[in-house]
């Protein structure tokens, strides 16, 4: 276990590092630069500022310097752009805020997903059923960008109890919305999944014998067929657990969180380069390091998987 | 029992008699002043810097202007007021100007604003140490010695800007410059806090650290989400000011801001394209539009790599003929933007429109002129060209209406090519284009503004556009008494060769809360400053 652990967190540096490489390469492909602006730099105060960081290196050094201060020094370098503020203020700022909803996010998906398949499951056929059902594929039909101005404009405009948008320190009203936004359409794609599994493990023979052994209902669900109906589910769950931590960019913009989304849009509108790259760089971590984790949760769901 | 009943009842009167005493009045039109005396307003980005001279965007130039106060500032109209400036005095040559400085004014730790701390800003502002990315207007405002620092060929301390006293400022400049005091209203000129700026580094405009002599200071930043500003009680004019508290909200939709204004969240914010008719007739006192120096125009290859046609006069001629601004203006945008025949827009002051042919004609004229044009040119079955913009709705709008004219009216078949915002000035800026989209916002409110852009050499020039004659003109408009004569001959000269086709002068377009008092529609360079506004009772 321990040695699997070791040799996947191994196989994450050449990774990074061609993660890194990439990204660099189509940044740099990518016309025009920081500077690029309406009213172009004259070529001596370009060169100056060019100089200031290290943009008149060969691209070479600059990617070499760039990997060794992030290695030596854990510096993810300046912005191009905010010059009061560097990579590492700009995701120490923006990370919380995203992780915050971000995962209120996941638990509400998950809790609410899971309950609604699981109830759908049990009651199969029924009213109960059906109506779980159409909840799930009404919520899958409304992805982040159509919920958005939904809860604007009910909740700011036409009732005004909530803010339309800000963080305020994460005050609960300013997470209602964004949370709802955020985890609607996974409640649908999870409580489907989660609905269709457990059907198929509640049909299945070791569930049959349990039924005849007369074990109670309730023993037969929680014992014996949650945690094989949870393995497809938790291998949806793990890269839905990613995208929501750190795909928020359409709610960072449209609820103005001050999240990292934010952040990431800009920087590559701006050729903030190592913005951009400090970002994929942590967004590229997250998923191996999210990756790794539900691997692990696989052999605790499923005996016969060990590593 | 009698003696509470008649102390509270005399605390009721006490109550009553103070409460009204306690709502203030607006000291000079005696409007009834609102208790909460804060002002939020939507911005679209969040600010690069507010560093004096590091500072490069509108947003960050609006907060800029509220911290930190240099030689004059700009009244609702746009007219130069003493700043930290009392008066100046020019020489008869007018390059060398001295600037008298109040001895009241102070930083926000109580130090005294000298006139080192103007010379300490200057030298900053081109010190290729800072590199800041607006070094170039020290360079533009001619400055002795500004282009041989920026290169690095001399120290920052050889600058001609020179603390005579801690309250006389004198600046040496290359080369007579009338409009000089003009440009002290922008944020690159203001002075900067040395020891604060030592002591700190690139943290001193945090808000935990700064220090500026304007009339607010920063009390909070959340970046992409709020930056806060509060009253700075060392402010030389304090008793005047009323707005207590700015907030700038960042919102990147521009839905979502109207939305929000309209929930009541916001004081100000800018009219989504195309939704200005409906809000007026909704909200007819708050949906306000004003002119704007700025101008929307095409600009045309006239390098090497052009179309043979288009280096044809008279086809640039016949496009810019067929295009119908009325439409474009009353139709597609519909938010009060003004129909241009000229380049530099009217509102720009001492700016007088030359009396061109084109403007004077009906539209019909105008086609019927076109259509001869390229006949007389040979191209009678048609031409294909590419028009370039960069990405946005308003944008495609403009291109496809007048794609449509040069189709109907010229047989001229247009194609039309969006890009992303970096690539498409790459492009443009390499001439790697046909016709090309492109706007330009006065730096100040003077025509040499815009008209430099039509000089050989210029940076922005990206027609290449190369004629002595206009150069030669706008040489003479540097030094001239009245260079107006001067920009007349020159937008002749432009309407008749046609390098750029002006299609429309912007608006201001805004959704502006009745409660906010003297909001500068006037100021075409919409140079605000917090402590003129107010908010009123409602």
């Amino acid at each position: 276990m321990l040695n699997y652990v070791i040799r996947r967190l191994a196989v994450a540096i050449p990774t990074l590092l061609i993660l890194i490489i990439t990204c660099f390469i189509l940044m740099k492909i990518a016309p025009g630069g920081p500077f690029t602006s309406e009213r172009p730099l004259p070529p001596q105060v370009l060169a100056n500022i060019e100089a200031k960081y290290g943009l008149d290196k060969p691209q070479w050094l600059q990617l070499v310097d760039y990997v060794k201060n992030i290695v030596l020094h854990f510096d993810f370098g300046p912005s191009f752009k905010f010059k009061d503020r560097d990579v590492n203020d700009i995701i120490a700022q923006g990370l919380p805020i995203s992780l915050t909803y971000g995962f209120l996010s996941f638990v509400v998906a998950a809790v609410c997903g899971i309950a609604l398949g699981v109830t759908a499951a049990i009651r199969h056929n029924t009213w109960i059923d059906y109506f779980a059902v159409s909840l799930g594929i009404a919520a899958q039909a409304l992805p982040n960008f159509i919920m958005g101005p939904i809860l604007i404009l009910t909740f700011t405009l036409y009732l005004g109890w909530l803010p339309g948008g800000g963080w305020n320190g994460g005050q609960w009203p300013y997470l209602i919305m964004p949370v709802i936004a955020l985890s609607t359409s996974f409640i649908g794609s999870i409580s489907r999944l989660t609905r269709s599994s457990m059907l198929e493990v509640m049909n299945s023979n070791f569930i049959r014998t349990a039924k005849a052994k007369g074990l109670s209902t309730s023993t037969i669900l929680w014992r014996h067929a949650m945690k094989p109906t949870m393995l497809p589910v938790i291998s949806y769950l793990g890269p839905v657990f990613v995208y929501v931590l750190t795909g928020s960019v359409f709610v960072d913009l449209y609820f103005s969180t001050g999240g990292l989304g934010q952040s990431y849009v800009g920087s590559a509108l701006n050729r903030d380069y190592s913005v951009l790259l400090g970002v994929t760089i942590l967004y590229g971590s997250l998923t191996v390091i999210v990756n790794l984790l539900t691997d692990l949760a696989y052999a605790w769901f499923d005996p016969k998987i060990r590593f | 029992m009698k003696t509470p009943n008649l102390f509270v009842a005399g605390l009721l009167a006490t109550t009553m008699m103070t409460a009204p005493a306690l709502a203030a009045n607006h000291p000079v039109t005696g409007e009834a002043l609102a208790d909460d005396q804060t002002f939020t307003y939507r911005v679209l980005d969040e600010h690069s810097s507010v560093d004096p001279q590091v500072v490069e965007d509108v947003t960050g130039s609006e907060i800029v202007r509220d911290l930190f106060e240099g030689l004059f500032n700009q009244d609702a109209d746009g007219n130069l007021v003493p700043g930290v400036a009392l008066s100046y005095e020019v020489n008869d040559a007018k390059d060398v100007f001295t600037f008298k400085l109040r001895d009241d004014a102070k930083w926000s730790n109580g130090d005294p604003v000298t006139a080192g701390d103007f010379v300490y800003g200057w030298q900053r502002l081109i010190d290729p140490e800072l590199a800041s990315p607006y070094s170039w207007f020290g360079e533009l405002m001619s400055i002795e010695n500004a282009a041989a620092i920026l290169a690095g060929e001399k120290p920052v301390t050889d600058l001609g800007a020179v603390a005579i006293d801690d309250h006389t400022l004198e600046v040496k400049l290359t080369s007579s410059l009338p409009y000089f005091p003009l440009m002290t209203t922008h944020a690159s000129t203001f002075p900067a806090p040395k020891s604060v700026i030592e002591a700190h580094g690139d943290d001193w405009t945090k808000p935990e650290n700064i220090v500026s002599n304007g009339a607010y200071v920063l009390t909070e930043h959340l970046p992409n989400e709020r930056s806060v500003r509060e009253r700075n009680a060392m402010y030389w004019d304090n008793d005047n000011t009323i707005i207590e508290k700015v907030v700038a909200l960042v919102i990147n939709d521009e839905n979502v801001a109207l939305t929000r204004y309209l929930a009541g969240e916001l004081d100000r914010t800018e009219v989504p394209a195309g939704q200005f008719p409906k809000l007026k007739t909704e909200h007819p006192d708050e949906a306000v539009s004003f002119p704007r120096l700025c101008s929307y125009y095409y600009t045309i290859n006239l390098t090497d790599t052009t179309p043979e046609a288009l280096k044809d006069q008279r086809v640039r001629q016949a496009l810019s003929l067929a295009v119908d601004r009325d439409i474009i203006v009353d139709k597609v945008l519909a938010g009060g933007q003004t129909a241009a025949y000229t380049f530099t827009p009217e509102a720009t002051a001492g700016f007088n429109i030359p009396a061109i042919d084109v403007a004077s004609m009906t539209q019909a004229e105008r086609d019927a002129k076109a259509k001869e044009l390229m006949a007389e040119a040979g191209y009678t079955d048609g031409l294909d060209l590419e028009l370039i913009y960069n990405t946005s709705e308003s944008h495609k709008k403009v291109a496809v209406a007048i794609s449509q004219m040069w189709k109907t009216k010229l047989g001229v078949n247009v194609e039309l090519a969006n890009q992303e915002w970096k690539v498409f000035l790459e492009t443009r800026g390499n001439q790697d284009y046909q016709v090309a989209r492109a706007g330009w916002c006065g730096d100040y409110n003077e025509a040499s503004t815009f008209l430099d852009l039509m000089q050989t050499g210029s940076g922005y020039n990206d027609a290449k556009y190369s004629n002595a004659k206009v150069d030669e003109l706008l040489g003479q408009a540097k030094t001239a008494a009245d260079p107006q004569p001067l920009y007349t001959m020159v937008e002749e000269i432009i309407a008749d060769e046609m390098p750029i086709i002006p299609i429309y002068h912007y608006a201001g377009v805004f959704m502006l809360d009745t409660d906010l008092g003297n909001w500068p529609v006037n100021n075409v360079e919409q140079n605000w400053y917090s402590k003129d506004l107010y908010k009123k009772a409602e």
